[in-house]
């Protein structure tokens, strides 16, 4: 039987697997805290999202869940709809954080858009400046993590975060929340809510990368942080964000 | 979704910290506020609340030993809690009273009650038998001397140990404080005021405690209440409790002043949701009614009669009322969402974890610890094993004008 | 001196128990603070590798690739050129480590196209979007647009 590339590939996606496998449990043993070839102080990582792209599907809320076996109720990003009328406080809406996407609107007069939220790996944490214990920290390249064997479940960190991305696991009773999926991304692969958006509205970004489209982006657009006054040094940037957002 | 009206975020549904977490600024309120009612008579020479000074040591002793418990049966994990201690992030208001906590219990008050005890401890090791003679000479530490010379020197120590004590009463409370104060994500928290508000409040419960404590025990006792002293004591809870509501007022009038974006929302909260927690029950009954009475005896002489069942109303008033304020300081903060667009509702439940039937035997459990502390270290004269009628020294039972029938 | 350690001499006894118990504190520090933690910051540093180790479910499109490659032509050159392969199809990283035995579910094609392109107010204006009931007339979208390149 002749060695068609089909074989080829099969054979070399599974050694690829072994491979990462492999490296995988090399840190698991503690050889290094993470694959040979990717070193942290090369990342600061963030992500960008275009509020214009967004069409609430809710594939980054479902993809996530799975991803990250995120509790059913709890969100580790979540989606909300904005409808600004002239005048007024905006009416929000975010059914189970738009997992099963929105019930469609009809309201052509009012402003509407989709805002994907997440948490913002704020480079000047106050989430991270509240834990007692160093069981969240800022990591060297740039990401907010829980260590769950350390999280005493005291929650101070949920109440100093200004957006709402933290929560409570109800089994493990350790705080949990979006690690920009820490454990793709440092191996060259996308986070499942970007891999899985339809229209490149949430795209990862490392800012240490010099070829990263993230430098033409900030560059040529209006971007904004959510809640900037509270200088948390936020790495999520949003372009075209409505000033009604909260 | 039941509970949410408006928009919030989706993980600000449940609320984080509850009715457990409102229990622990009290109780280490009623610590402080104790504690400095005893250091009025030891540092400020307050002569007339004497006989309450060892009461409002034990008092604060019994309520710092229970503090940490809502704050244990909170907690996720609360067998990693000797984290705090061990690897304690400098960073963190939280990590860094751990240890105010416990230089407060042991060099402070541990401290300072065994100095204050230690002739009645060796007296009572050496006149007691069986089990309890063992407790009270383990609790002399070995030594046995209690000549006038070690006495002094022990009063000496005292007033120093005291006069740390203060600034670190001041320092346990405010940091309970600062641990709501510095949080600028909740607008509701965060000021400036909030460390000075809750050591006000926490002296103001920490005296009402004990004037309340101090009349059921005389009465318990059928010994004589010395009205000197509970006059005094009603006056600098009267004094406390006007600077403390001056305080609370100020924030209110500033926030209404500025009225910055957060006001809407929490003008709302407070007019709807917690309109019966704050308004009728924080200020109308627990602290207004309290105040006029307190007041009037500032004013008008009443009688003695009079004035024990105003000053009990008051004290029991005034008890409710700062729990009312931690309450609404604690649960009003969650109650609504940091987008300023929608709020959640608090359901307490009764048998879980974190419910109001442990709460209720978390209060009660102090108490009890007053009662056994009382009994093993008697605060006053014609007590089993004390000394009576030895002139009013450092080390003789306080009280001692007391016993004058 | 001798008289004053006499008077004196009990408080050695409270400033003992404190050493005692300080010096117990820093031995149990000594035994039970993880060792690698301070290595990187305030944190344990294998919280890193930690959460690196979590299993992976979506495999990523460029693998889905490797196998299927003409379904990948078709889509590249296609209006959902940009939509991933697991943005319809889910999480298919078993599949892609272990093909035969893991096959994955055909989409649920009833909700799953109405979720994007069902008309919305908050969907921006230029995205393709109908009222699918009156567009459809209850025939499933696939009858007449071919998923993987839809324009018809």
């Amino acid at each position: 039987m002749d060695l068609g590339r089909r074989d080829f590939f099969k054979i070399g996606g599974k050694l690829l697997v072994l491979a990462s496998a492999g490296a995988t449990l090399d840190e698991i043993m503690g050889a290094s805290t993470a694959p040979e070839t990717y070193r942290m102080a090369d990342h600061w990582w963030g992500m960008i999202i275009d509020i214009d792209k967004c069409i609430g599907c809710g594939n980054c809320v479902r993809a996530c869940s799975q991803e990250n076996n995120v509790p059913a109720d709890f969100f580790r990003t979540w989606v909300e709809r904005y409808q600004v009328e002239e005048g007024k406080q905006p009416r929000v809406d975010s059914p189970h954080g738009g997992i099963d996407g929105f019930p469609p609107s009809k309201r052509e007069d009012l402003k509407s858009f989709f805002v994907p939220k997440l948490c913002n790996q704020c480079a000047s944490s106050p989430c991270v400046q509240v834990c007692p214990v160093g069981a969240t920290f800022v990591s060297p390249d740039g990401v907010v993590l829980v260590d769950e064997s350390y999280c005493l479940g005291c929650r101070y960190c949920i109440q100093a975060c200004p957006y709402g991305c933290r929560y409570l696991h109800p089994q493990k009773r350790t705080v949990d929340k979006c690690t920009l999926c820490y454990h793709r991304i440092t191996k060259g692969l996308t986070t499942a809510c970007c891999e899985s958006c339809p229209t490149g509205a949430r795209q990862l970004v490392d800012f240490k990368n010099p070829k990263d489209p993230v430098h033409e982006f900030l560059r040529q657009n209006k971007v904004e942080v959510l809640k900037p006054y509270m200088a948390t040094q936020a790495k999520v940037y949003y372009k075209d964000l409505d000033g009604s957002v909260r | 979704m039941p509970g949410v009206d408006g928009f919030i975020y989706p993980n600000e549904v449940e609320l984080q910290w509850g009715l457990l977490i409102v229990l622990y600024p009290y109780i280490t309120g009623l610590v402080a506020g104790a504690f400095i009612l005893a250091s009025l008579e030891r540092v400020f020479k307050v002569e007339a609340v004497r006989p309450t000074y060892r009461l409002a040591l034990l008092t604060a002793l019994a309520f710092l030993l229970v503090a940490p418990l809502p704050l244990q049966l909170h907690l996720g994990h609360p067998e990693r809690s000797l984290e705090m201690y061990l690897t304690p992030h400098r960073s963190s208001a939280m990590a860094m009273f751990g240890f105010v906590y416990l230089w407060y219990l042991m060099v402070v008050l541990l401290l300072e009650i065994w100095l204050e005890y230690r002739a009645d401890i060796v007296h009572l090791a050496q006149t007691t038998s069986g089990w309890r003679r063992l407790v009270y000479k383990l609790l002399t530490l070995g030594s046995e001397n209690v000549s006038p010379e070690a006495r002094r020197i022990d009063d000496k120590v005292s007033y120093i140990v005291t006069v740390i004590g203060i600034p670190s009463a001041f320092l346990l409370h405010g940091y309970v404080g600062f641990i709501f104060g510095s949080i600028k994500a909740n607008p509701w928290w965060s000021t400036p005021l909030m460390p000075i508000v809750f050591l006000f409040s926490a002296m103001v419960s920490g005296i009402a405690a004990v004037l309340v404590l101090y009349m059921a025990f005389m009465k318990v006792e059928r010994m004589r209440l010395d009205m000197s002293c509970l006059d005094t004591i009603a006056k600098f809870l009267f004094y406390t409790f006007v600077i403390d509501f001056s305080l609370e007022m100020l924030d209110l009038l500033h926030r209404t002043y500025e009225a910055d974006e957060s006001f809407r929302t929490l003008d709302f909260m407070v007019h709807t949701r917690l309109w019966g927690s704050q308004v009728l029950l924080q200020i109308c009954a627990g602290t207004l009614l309290p105040l006029a009475l307190l007041a009037a005896n500032q004013v008008w002489r009443f009688s003695e009669m009079r004035r024990k069942a105003m000053y009990l109303i008051a004290s029991l008033l005034t008890l409710v009322g700062i729990f009312a304020m931690r309450w609404n300081v604690v649960i009003g903060g969650q109650l609504f969402s940091k987008s300023f667009l929608g709020y959640t509702t608090y359901k307490v439940e009764f048998a879980a974890r974190e419910g109001l039937l442990g709460a209720v035997g978390l209060m009660a459990l102090p108490f009890i610890l007053v009662v056994a502390l009382v009994k093993l270290l008697p605060p006053w004269a014609g007590a089993a094993g004390a000394r009576h009628g030895v002139p009013l020294e450092a080390g003789s039972l306080s009280g001692g004008k007391v016993s004058e029938g | 001196m001798g008289r004053l350690f006499r008077d004196a001499g009990h408080l050695i006894r409270p400033a003992l128990v404190l050493v005692a118990g300080l010096g117990a504190f820093l031995v149990l520090r000594a035994v039970v603070v993880p060792k690698d933690f301070g290595r990187y910051g305030h944190y344990r540093a294998g919280a890193l590798a930690m959460v690196s180790a979590r299993p992976i479910s979506y495999a990523g499109h460029s693998q889905c690739e490797m196998c299927h490659e003409q379904e990948a032509k078709a889509h590249g050159g296609g209006k959902h050129a940009n939509v991933a392969c697991e943005a319809c199809h889910g999480p298919l990283a078993k599949h892609a480590d272990d093909p035969t035995p893991n096959v994955p579910k055909r989409p649920d094609v009833a909700n799953l196209c109405r979720r994007c392109h069902e008309q919305d107010a908050g969907k921006p204006r230029g995205f393709p979007q109908v009222d699918t009931v009156a567009h459809s007339q209850g025939v499933l979208c696939d009858n007449c647009h071919q998923p993987h390149n839809p324009k018809l």
